[in-house]
């Protein structure tokens, strides 16, 4: 059996590559021979030996970037596959160009102990993206003891998070970052004080006021936000600030980054795309932790990941079935689906001129897998053959019934979009195809 | 009016909802409906043959008991619906409830629910109209077209008047709707109370916010005392009762300020020598008994215009 079938060998030509690690932005190609980056180069293959069975295929000029890496994902297995399984969250990935995911431990059981790691694991073996398992920080999520890093590290987790909850005891936190460094894992805050937000709906404000609707403020998620920066400072270990959601938070990372603090920070395309005005008339589709905020946020966190502050979108992608959205605002759960529509959303910062394509890919790649401290996030001979072939101009509406997620919980649903992934490559394997060659 | 207005509106979600001539147009519905409630028998056959269930997963005496009473005069079959202390009739979702009840073929629904918006939710999965009970901290619209109702019999008109209303803004579904009411019909509308009891953006919704209670009875032809309750979702809103009647109570010394002809409301029930003293609730400027009284004749014309127009 020859291991130099059709699917092992693959030349991309005629791509606009887009290396941000290399600083690469050229017309070139990539070969791909054995799941792993074969040759990369800017120009035609001309003087290559290539082998005699090769799919060849003609990029168009479109973007060949490194494979998407989403840092924030929440794939409900196990305990609530019908939301969404680690399969289909992986299809939803690759369907919006992404080959890797990290998925967040609050899943039923909580992913707080190696078992449970190793059931994700063997659910995405053979899976179309790189799942790359959280561990909790608290056992339980209860906040109260640590989880044991060690054996969850080398059961195959990469960070440590107690996400959909904050880590409420600065000691256990404290000693988390602490702790986290013997087993080299990242930890991942998500930042809300508790007792500013419990039973809040939608940001404080006007809109709340005007719905009747308890209110979460930004200072909840920036008080959260100094603690963790005081603490990782305190302690000289690198914080992964989730989900950041306002300017004041904004402010406060890309200050404790500028006096050296060891900060890195992720925002959401819906942070930077929609306000609480998405709320509408208590459409549970714009329901989320944090809240969608203000213009005057949206402004904020967009000037971020011009400037870096935020130097990775993540989706928070959280699948709800309608037994959990299709209720009164106040009852119904948080979170939407982001995996399929985050590449054009944030394409569309491009077009805005807010980032260059390669600034994009870094947020989208390169960083994500720098942080987490994985393979891949680059164009590089020797890399795992993880690619995103895009096309930024394409147009097409975000229809529910095309969704790869078995959820559908989106306030873009039926919004007309532009730039898609066009075909995801993951270990040399295709996972997504949505373009005859 | 012009002789074509037409009330457009299946139901009645929010004051939000409602133009100012939407409102004048139920409040002269509600004035013609208030003799019939006069007359030794009191119960016209407007509208025989329709069915109204009350859905009231909150628990309710007076608001229920009004619109029952409304129903009834109006010839039409009621039905109550409880489930005091939850938001759901024995765990259904609003939709499985909504589902259910539309099967029973209602030409209304009256719905109180603690959660903020869902009539609206109600509305969109049952072909019945709705009429919003109370939701959540977010309307009580049948509550602010009485109180405008009532303010209009007593002052001849709501366009330029003082409205000082007092108390819990924050989870007071009665005050917002009321701000919106009698902001839109053209009132000056102050509000004041404890600061821990002011949400933000209620300028937005037409209320000025005085810094004490003084100055939002100084000179107003209206002043509304909300139910105050002291303690909400574990977050600590008030010191004492004793010190929000010290402060923040309407008594006979805070109400020199106000016009010498302001008339004293309340939503009821009242907490007495808490939010209110004694006597001015019982006293000559009090139109709390009219309130109660020019509900019935609101909730009469609200039935009668999105069942019964024809
Ligand atoms: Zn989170």
């Amino acid at each position: 059996m020859s291991v130099d079938n059709l699917e092992s060998v693959i030349l991309l030509e005629n791509a606009r590559l887009l290396d941000p690690a290399g600083g690469l932005d050229a017309l070139g190609y990539v070969l791909v021979r054995d799941g792993i980056i074969a040759a990369v180069a800017a120009g035609r293959p001309e003087g290559v030996e290539l082998p005699a069975e090769l799919r060849r295929l003609d990029a168009g000029g479109r973007w060949l970037t490194p494979g998407l890496i989403d840092l924030h994902v929440h794939l409900r297995e196990p305990g609530d596959e019908h939301k969404e399984t680690v399969v289909s969250g992986a299809a939803a990935a690759a369907a919006g160009g992404f080959t890797a995911v990290v998925c967040m431990p609050n899943t039923r059981p909580f992913n707080d102990c190696a078992a449970v790691t190793l059931q994700i694991l063997a659910a995405a073996a053979g899976a179309a993206a790189r799942v790359y398992p959280v561990g909790s920080i608290s056992v339980g999520l209860q906040g109260e003891t640590l989880a044991p890093f060690g054996e969850m590290r080398r059961a195959g987790v990469r960070a440590v998070s107690d996400d959909g909850r904050p880590v409420v005891n600065s000691q256990l936190m404290r000693r988390a970052l602490e702790y986290a460094g013997d087993h080299d894992l990242l930890v991942i805050s998500h930042a809300e004080e508790e007792s500013l937000s419990r039973n809040g709906a939608m940001n404080e404000g006007a809109t709340a006021t005007r719905l009747g609707l308890r209110g979460i403020p930004a200072v909840a998620e920036e008080i959260m936000v100094h603690r963790e920066l005081a603490l990782a400072e305190y302690t000289g270990r690198p914080v992964h600030i989730a989900h950041v959601s306002t300017a004041g938070s904004v402010d406060l990372i890309r200050r404790a980054k500028a006096r050296g603090v060891k900060a890195t920070a992720e925002t959401a395309p819906h942070y930077f795309t929609l306000t609480e005005e998405a709320v509408g008339l208590y459409d549970t589709r714009a329901k989320m932790n944090p809240p969608l905020r203000t213009a005057a946020d949206v402004a904020a966190i967009r000037e971020a990941l011009a400037d870096g502050t935020l130097e990775v979108i993540a989706t928070d992608h959280a699948p709800h079935s309608d037994l959990e959205k299709d209720l009164e605002f106040e009852l119904a759960a948080n979170g939407i689906i982001g995996l399929e529509s985050a590449l054009p959303l944030s394409l569309a910062l491009v077009r805005d001129g807010l980032l260059t394509p390669l600034q994009l890919v870094a947020r989208l790649s390169t960083n994500p897998a720098r942080i987490l401290g994985v393979p891949g996030g680059r164009l590089a001979v020797g890399e795992p053959a993880d690619l995103t072939l895009i096309d930024p101009d394409y147009k097409f509406t975000f229809r529910a019934d095309e969704l790869k997620s078995r959820s559908r919980n989106s306030p873009f649903i039926d919004w007309e979009m532009q730039g898609k992934a066009m075909l995801t490559i993951m270990d040399g394997r295709i996972t997504h195809q949505e373009i005859s060659f | 009016m012009s002789a074509d207005y037409l009330f457009p509106h299946r139901h009645i979600l929010g004051l939000g909802d409602l133009a100012a001539a939407d409102i004048d147009f139920i409040l002269k519905t509600a004035e013609s409906f208030k003799e019939i409630s006069q007359r030794s028998i009191k119960k016209v056959p407007t509208l025989r043959g329709k069915t109204v269930i009350n859905l009231f997963l909150e628990p309710s005496t007076r608001t229920r008991l009004s619109f029952e009473i409304a129903a009834k005069r109006m010839s039409a079959d009621t039905f109550n619906i409880s489930g005091a202390g939850s938001s759901t009739v024995k765990g259904e979702t609003m939709v499985d409830t909504a589902r259910n009840l539309a099967a029973m073929n209602p030409d209304c629904i009256i719905i109180r629910h603690a959660c903020s918006g869902s009539p609206g939710l109600l509305a969109r999965h049952i072909d019945a109209s709705v009429i919003n009970a109370g939701d959540g901290a977010h309307e009580h619209p049948s509550q602010a077209l009485l109180d405008l109702m009532t303010v209009r019999e007593h002052k001849g008109r709501i366009e330029g008047l003082k409205v000082a209303i007092i108390g819990d803004i924050t989870h007071s579904r009665v005050a917002h709707s009321n701000i919106i009411g009698f902001a839109k019909m053209g009132a000056e509308v102050r509000v004041a109370g404890p600061a821990t009891l002011i949400p933000p953006g209620i300028a937005a919704m037409g209320a000025q916010h005085c810094r004490s209670v003084r100055q939002a009875v100084s000179g107003a032809d209206v002043v509304m005392a909300l139910r105050i309750q002291k303690e909400r979702q574990q977050d600590p809103l008030l010191p004492s009762l004793r010190e929000y009647a010290i402060f923040y109570g309407i008594t006979p010394e805070v109400m020199i300020h106000a016009a010498s002809d302001a008339i004293i409301m309340h939503p009821g029930p009242i907490n007495r020598g808490i939010e209110l003293d004694p006597a001015l609730a019982d006293g000559p400027r009090s139109v709390i008994l009219d309130q109660v009284t020019n509900g019935v004749a609101i909730r009469m014309a609200l039935l009668y215009l999105i069942m019964g127009g024809e």
